[in-house]
């Protein structure tokens, strides 16, 4: 049986009461908005570049602790990052939360979002853990309009 | 689990009627299954899994046109399921109950058919703050396609129609009223004599969906004097796939068809067709036939039981809810009318009714978190969804604790 404290895990609790870069960026080149119509969810990803690599990331928006948190572990985790990397990270972070990749030592280039890896025994959250990840790719691909879940 | 002496008192024997149900036996992650999510969908009794059985291996032909046994045995069960509703409704005629697929089918019915010959451009369309979106969308289909105005009553803080602004808002130019009997979302029960009295004093008729009321009240529509009247099958202790329109004969028989097909006309070539009387005119194709026979069987089961009493346990389920809820610091009720039925929407501080839904489910308690399809009243209410637990006539006292044990827990877990 999934246990709640594998998907309510006290980092994730925490960033999700105290979510980190959550403010929007003045000097932002890129942003998107993400909408889960299921549940309400409602986040916009800014994003400010340098070339190629992430120089700042910021987010605004409302969601469950679980959407909020991943939005928070995200900017941090992506800062610096380029586009590339942070590619992989979401393809990574996808395979950990889907349940389709082990989160046990194959994958320790997602460091501290290995939290996450709880979601994968609670389906109907993936969307939350990943609407985020999907808004950020809407953003660094330009995409004008809110991308859905649905 | 023993009934409690209030349920008695009620008329309901809970217990055995849990019985009748055979999905409740389940457990769900390791606990009893507690449904409180019957607004959504209900659960069946299993007189109405037997009804659709029987017909399968008993009745089942063709409907209308058959010369045969069998077909002359299934179109009587299908129209003994008309008659059923027809009693239900207490309408004055069979012919003026349609089967349709679902509530939802029957406002786009309506919408489309009277609605395209009555709304013109500048023409009205009044409906209230409080509808599902099955009672918005349609409206305004209709409305973009003939140049109309969409207008929409308020609601107050407690999530009760405003009735004069309702009034105001009737004007020369409203064609048609669509209403909500019962919110999905808050649980006010409208005041629909009052209303429909309102707008027929200006001669505009009305629509009442009845998807979430007639679970929880006895409906008398020659009564009521409605027009229209909509409902579900399948929040009725019925199947899913079959929804009733309620029309009132002299409407109904002016109105356009909606979908063409068999059983629709009387003669067709190809230069003209002849369409059939109604209630037949408005039933293209063949109907869901053993799902009218399962909402007969549903009809029938709540008969047995009286909608008089079923009204009366679940009022108490709902006082006693509202009262426990209500008194946990933190938690807020949202839709606080002085007339509910059956919905109990609410949320909790600093807590997502998402995350709320999925630690309810693993103590097996199924509730609905979102926005209910009723993105308006979220908005009206400034909020992005609620936890929404709605009761049937099959749940208990008993569910309700765990209910609130498992609103504890979630504070537990964001304490």
């Amino acid at each position: 049986m999934a246990d709640l404290r594998d998907l309510y895990q006290e980092v994730i609790l925490e960033h999700s009461k105290a979510p980190r870069n959550y403010r929007e960026l003045k000097a932002a080149d890129h942003k998107a908005e993400g909408f889960n119509p299921l549940c309400g969810d409602r986040f916009t990803v800014f994003l400010e570049m340098d070339g190629d690599s992430i120089k700042d990331i910021g987010f605004q928006g409302s969601g469950c602790a679980i959407s909020k948190a991943s939005a928070s572990m995200m900017t941090q985790s992506l800062k610096g990052k380029t586009r590339k990397e942070a590619e992989e990270l979401f393809n990574r972070f996808h395979g950990v939360v889907t349940g389709q990749s082990a989160e046990n030592g194959d994958e320790p280039a997602l460091g501290k979002l290995a939290v996450f890896s709880g979601v994968s025994e609670f389906p109907t959250r993936v969307k939350c853990a990943t609407l985020a990840w999907h808004t950020l790719t809407a953003a660094l691909e330009g995409t004008q309009e809110a991308i859905s879940t649905e | 689990m023993k009934a409690s002496p209030q349920e008695i008192a009620s008329g309901l024997d809970v217990e055995r009627i849990r019985a009748d149900f055979p999905i409740l036996r389940q457990q769900a992650h390791g606990h009893p299954l507690v449904y409180l999510d019957n607004a959504a969908t209900s659960q069946k009794p299993k007189a109405v899994i037997d009804a659709i059985v029987r017909y399968y291996e008993r009745d089942n032909a063709n409907i209308h046109r058959g010369v045969h046994y069998l077909s002359q045995q299934a179109t009587e069960e299908f129209e003994a399921a008309r008659k059923a509703v027809q009693l239900f409704l207490h309408a004055a005629r069979p012919s003026e109950i349609i089967f349709l697929r679902g509530a939802t089918e029957a406002i786009n019915l309506v919408a489309q058919t009277y609605g395209r010959v009555h709304v013109g451009a500048g023409d009205e369309v009044l409906i209230t703050a409080m509808e599902h979106h099955s009672n918005i969308v349609p409206w305004q289909m209709l409305c973009d396609e003939k140049g109309a105005k969409l207008r929409v009553a308020p609601i107050n803080d407690h999530g009760e129609l405003i009735l004069e602004e309702f009034e105001r808002l009737l004007g020369p130019r409203t064609k048609i009223v669509a209403i909500g009997h019962v919110s999905n979302a808050l649980g006010t029960i409208n005041p629909i004599a009052k209303i429909i009295k309102m707008a027929h004093a200006k001669n505009v008729p009305v629509l009442v969906d009845g998807a979430q009321a007639v679970p929880h009240v006895a409906v008398n529509v020659q009564e009521l004097d409605c027009d229209f009247y909509v409902f579900s099958s399948h929040k009725l202790y019925g199947p899913t796939g079959v929804g009733i329109l309620y029309g009132k004969q002299a409407l109904l028989e002016a109105m356009p068809p909606y979908q063409g097909g068999g059983d629709m006309i009387s003669s067709v070539t190809f230069e003209k067709t002849t369409y059939n009387k109604v209630p037949h005119k408005f039933e293209a194709g063949t109907p869901d036939m053993s799902g009218a026979v399962g909402l007969r069987a549903a009809i029938e089961y709540l008969n047995k039981l009286g909608m008089e009493n079923i009204a009366a346990h679940e009022h108490e389920l709902l006082e006693y809810a509202t009262q426990k809820v209500s008194a946990i610091p933190g938690v807020r009720i949202v839709g606080t009318a002085k007339e509910k039925a059956g919905v109990l929407s609410f949320v909790i501080e600093g807590v997502h009714p998402h995350d709320i839904g999925t630690i309810l489910d693993q103590e097996g308690i199924a509730i609905r978190t979102g926005h209910h399809c009723a993105q308006p009243v979220m908005e009206r209410f400034g909020i992005d969804a609620t936890a929404r637990a709605s009761f049937a006539l099959y749940n208990t006292k008993e569910e309700v604790d765990a209910l609130l044990r498992g609103i504890k827990k979630v504070e537990e877990v964001f304490a």
